[in-house]
């Protein structure tokens, strides 16, 4: 079988002149099943199984339970608004595809952008395929509203791949994380698809002014007759939201009324386990903590980041709660944790290795200040309630100026111990 | 293995909490003790599931007489195992530095502890094999002649009193000449009964270090030196700060070098006394400090040394990385090393007055049969060393460890500096899905393999590149591999840019390329990081 698969990939190999662009497809497309049979040459002898094909991979499985329940949760978020299915298990069916619908056309259309793009430039600097979308590309959909319209995606997604990375060189070489870039495009561009009470919550029409459900072509005309053929519940079209029902997610709440509008709506249970309205795979905390555990364990996130960044809040947290100047300040800081998408953003997008401060001690600066800022943003900004992402960001921009002082430091410690230890 | 029971002690500590937080509720005080009672059933529940696991791999420790050597088994780590384990006794007093960075490549094919019988009969000089020569050395022997052990073969130009000299004696059979009448091998027929030229002994007690000096280049015998920064000969004018040994090598499949000094007590000892008349410091001895028990009394028992113990995974044998911990190189200061047997070979001329650049080799690599040590002079013949070997063209042989080693044809011969040779398979195979799914252990720093996860399962290891080279993507994994205190991601950029002040202040001139070759081995982004090192070198070399 595998030798008729190689012999099958060998035989078909376009030639490298005649047509460049598909060698360069080809190549992406075979290193990826086949580990090619290079052999070292000059320096080391034997190199280390690790590449960063399978580095990325795992990250991506460590995404893996995020996607689950994001898909789960796209489709009991829609029926809860609509006073249905409240329990976890019921209409099951019902949630697991309506998720499918709206959480495959977000990652299709985030991968094929993104890695067309990856493509093309690979074609025209000449080198291979690199895997820096393949992290990009699994976190672009998790970060994004479920509902989310397939053409602003695609827009964000190309210009975080052009602006972002390939216009610094490519995979590596990037300042701003690809997927936050993607979506704070989205938050300067097209605001309203990413923020307020309306958009966290998928498949609401408002119909003469009440909310009611809304279902595409794929739900009604392919999924209804298939489960009606089962006999099991279908979709219905029209249904309005139950009495009093906004789609606010906690942050919201407590922007506008603190700790007490939050739990007259959410318990923190409820936001613990992610059964709270938000971005697609940000919501069940357990199942990130999950990811971020398998990360530190296998090595691949730095617990330096992860560790300061909760500090950071931590310390932020306190400082506001004994402040206690607006509703917001007083939401105890300890469930900063569950509200919101701070932990996602810890175990996934600040420990991204390329942006972040690449010392050891800057590790620890850079993730303190993410804490730091990304709480005072969520906390006192009137306008937007959360903040890991442009705090994220903001800081990309300074890990290298946090490393040149890092560098900086340790040449001059390096400096005195050499003095040191010559006149001993 | 201390470190994963912390890990799980702590995450399982962290997950309970975290549920604890998030099962309280406001105001209902019925509620929250349901839920408290919910946790602390469910923290007993898990508590007993794992003292029973506990206790079960311990009876099956038992069982298996696996937990003979005071071994702990079990999830639940030991008090002690979190404060860090104990230093053995015989390090008590010593001078000993520990470093926790490193990695021990697990790779099988060791060299068993004993002599294989092979007969070597052709054996090489190459330039190549000296660095900082000037180019084209003057060759002084033709075709034909006949040569004794310790006779010059060739000279430095630039240093005419600089001779490198014969291994065996023989006769000269072959000149290989390359590119512009370039010198890349004078081959000896060694002759069946060895016959040694016979030089002058100096006096150990009394002699003066500019006659020791001279005695020692004309004997050829300056060669065994090399002067850092730069890993180069030294110069005869230069009196070197400090000179440092390595008694113990931690490269992959490397040699036991207190198997390979046995019953050389004497010439060892008579070594070290004569390579402190050569320095104006001290002479320094890096001590394995790994064992249970003291290193070999060989290195323990030689006096007017420094002594040092080191403790820790490789490369802490590399006497780079002990220089950097006793006492580091500034950029204006110049030290020499030796390899452990040379100061053996350095000693026997001090007290025969004979040149016999014998070495132990070790014969290692899981394609070979037999593995295991032979004793030869250097530049010995490899397929006289491998004659009772099948070596193919799917094989690749190093002289050399497999992370700084050189490849070597089946008809070439040992480098100069090399106490090792090692047969590896060459990788030229594609695997479906090698870099997700691999079939078969190979050696990764990574926790991801299986192999890594169950703390180092040896495996036989090719030379596939295992993946293609990309940017420094992954920041922080060359400072877990390197066990000094060099910041070697920062060091490389600048090498890469051309950026001449920072590299000095980052500590190039503190590293030679074997320094760096397990941060190589270990790269995610498959980069060449002993060449740009050498590159780096060279500019610095060049800038003077």
């Amino acid at each position: 079988m595998k030798n008729s698969l190689l012999s099958f990939f060998l035989k078909i190999e376009p030639d490298k002149k005649k047509s460049p662009f598909m060698h360069t497809l080809y190549d992406g497309f075979f290193t990826f099943a086949f580990a090619p049979n290079h052999v070292t040459k000059g320096g080391v002898h034997v190199r280390d199984g690790m590449d960063l094909k399978r580095l990325m991979f795992h990250v991506v499985i460590a995404l893996q339970l995020c996607y689950l329940f994001g898909t789960y949760n796209i489709g009991q978020q829609h029926f809860s608004a609509l006073g249905m299915y409240e329990g976890f298990l019921e209409g099951f069916h019902l949630k697991i595809f309506y998720g499918l619908v709206q959480i495959l056309p977000l990652f299709v259309v985030a991968n094929v952008v993104g890695l067309g793009i990856e493509f093309f430039y690979a074609y025209k600097k000449g080198h291979g395929i690199e895997e820096g979308f393949l992290v990009s590309g699994a976190l672009i959909p998790l970060v994004m509203p479920p509902a989310l319209p397939l053409w602003i995606l695609a827009i964000s997604v190309a210009f975080a791949v052009i602006i972002g990375k390939e216009a610094f060189g490519g995979t590596g070489m990037n300042v701003l994380n690809i997927a936050l870039l993607s979506r704070v495009f989205i938050f300067f561009a097209y605001p309203t698809t990413i923020s307020g009470d309306d958009v966290w919550v998928a498949g609401l029409e408002k119909v003469d002014g009440v909310w009611t459900a809304s279902y595409n072509f794929i739900v009604t005309g392919v999924l209804n007759p298939v489960f009606e053929s089962f006999g099991w519940a279908t979709y219905q079209n029209g249904i309005a939201v139950v009495d009093g029902y906004s789609g606010a997610t906690p942050l919201s709440l407590a922007a506008k009324g603190g700790w007490e509008a939050v739990t007259a709506r959410f318990t923190p249970e409820q936001m613990f386990w992610g059964n709270i309205p938000g971005s697609v795979g940000e919501t069940h905390k357990l199942f990130v903590l999950m990811g971020a555990g398998l990360l530190l364990y296998l090595g691949i996130a730095s617990w330096r980041i992860m560790v300061s960044m909760v500090l950071g809040l931590v310390v932020t947290g306190i400082l506001l709660n004994m402040w206690d100047a607006t509703p917001a300040m007083n939401v105890p800081w300890y469930y900063h944790f569950s509200m919101g998408s701070f932990l996602f953003a810890m175990a996934f997008m600040a420990t991204d290795p390329v942006t972040a401060a690449a010392t050891d001690r800057g590790k620890l600066i850079y993730g303190f200040f993410i804490g730091t800022i990304g709480l005072v943003i969520r906390v006192l900004n009137p306008a937007y309630p959360e903040g890991w992402m442009l705090a994220i960001l903001f800081m990309n921009v300074f890990a290298p100026l946090i490393d040149h002082f890092v560098v900086e430091g340790h040449i001059s410690k390096r400096k005195s111990r050499l003095t040191k230890l010559a006149n001993s | 293995m201390n470190r994963g029971k912390f890990l799980f002690l702590s995450l399982s500590l962290l997950l309970s909490s975290l549920t604890e937080v998030a099962a309280q509720t406001n105001g209902e005080g019925s509620q929250f003790l349901l839920n408290s009672l919910f946790v602390i059933a469910a923290l007993v529940f898990f508590a007993i599931v794992i003292q029973v696991s506990d206790n079960l791999m311990a009876i099956e420790a038992k069982r298996i007489g696996a937990d003979k050597e005071g071994n702990h088994f079990g999830l639940m780590p030991r008090f002690y195992e979190l404060v860090g384990s104990k230093l053995p006794a015989y390090l008590k007093n010593e001078r000993v530095i520990i470093s926790k960075k490193g990695f021990d490549i697990p790779l099988e094919g060791k060299a068993e502890s004993e002599n294989l019988k092979v007969s070597v009969h052709r054996f090489a000089v190459n330039p190549a094999n000296f660095k900082g020569i000037s180019p084209i050395p003057k060759v002084v022997v033709e075709m034909g002649d006949s040569v004794k052990a310790g006779d010059p073969i060739f000279y430095d130009k630039s240093q005419p009193d600089f001779i490198f000299s014969s291994p065996v004696s023989g006769e000269i059979v072959e000149i290989k000449r390359g590119e512009k009448r370039a010198i890349n091998e004078i081959v000896i027929l060694a002759d069946k009964t060895q016959q040694f030229k016979t030089f002058e002994k100096p006096n150990i007690a009394t002699v003066s270090r500019e006659e020791l000096v001279k005695s020692l280049a004309s004997s050829g015998l300056m060669t065994l030196f090399l002067q850092r920064p730069f890993n180069i000969l030294p110069h005869l004018d230069i009196v070197p700060r400090d000179i440092f040994i390595s008694t113990f090598d931690t490269a992959p499949l490397a040699p036991d070098l207190d198997y390979a000094l046995k019953g050389q007590e004497i010439a060892f000892q008579a070594g070290c006394e004569t390579l402190s008349k050569l320095t104006s410091g001290k002479v320094y001895l890096g001590l394995d400090g790994n064992g249970d028990s003291d290193a070999a009394s060989i290195f323990t028992g030689v006096t007017g040394v420094e002594k040092y113990y080191f403790r820790g995974k490789h490369p802490i044998g590399n006497v780079g990385v002990q220089i950097h911990h006793i006492k580091p190189i500034s950029p204006e200061d110049k030290v020499w090393t030796i390899n452990v047997q040379d100061v053996a070979i350095i000693g026997k001329f001090m007290l025969e007055g004979i040149v016999d650049q014998s070495r132990t080799i070790a014969i290692t690599g899981a394609e070979l049969k037999n593995t295991g040590y032979a004793k030869v002079p250097f530049g010995a013949s490899i397929s006289d060393l491998l004659s009772s070997e099948e070596v193919t063209a799917d094989h690749r042989i190093i002289s050399g460890d497999v992370l700084s080693g050189t490849e070597v044809s089946k008809e070439g011969f040992v480098g100069f500096y090399d106490d090792q040779v090692t047969v590896v398979a060459e990788g030229k195979n594609y695997e479906l899905f090698g870099w997700l799914l691999p079939l078969d252990m190979r050696p990764s720093v990574s926790k991801t393999f299986p192999g890594t996860l169950l703390g180092g399962v040896a495996s036989a290891a090719n030379t596939n590149n295992r993946g293609e080279k990309r940017a420094f993507v992954v920041t922080g994994e060359y400072d877990r591999l390197l066990p000094m205190d060099i910041l070697p991601q920062q060091l490389f950029k600048a090498i890469v840019v051309n950026d001449v002040e920072k590299m000095e202040n980052l500590g190039i001139h503190e590293l030679v390329e074997e320094d760096v070759a397990l941060c190589e081995f270990g790269c995610t982004s498959k980069q060449p990081l002993q060449s740009i090192l050498r590159s780096g070198l060279d500019v610095i070399k060049a800038e003077g």
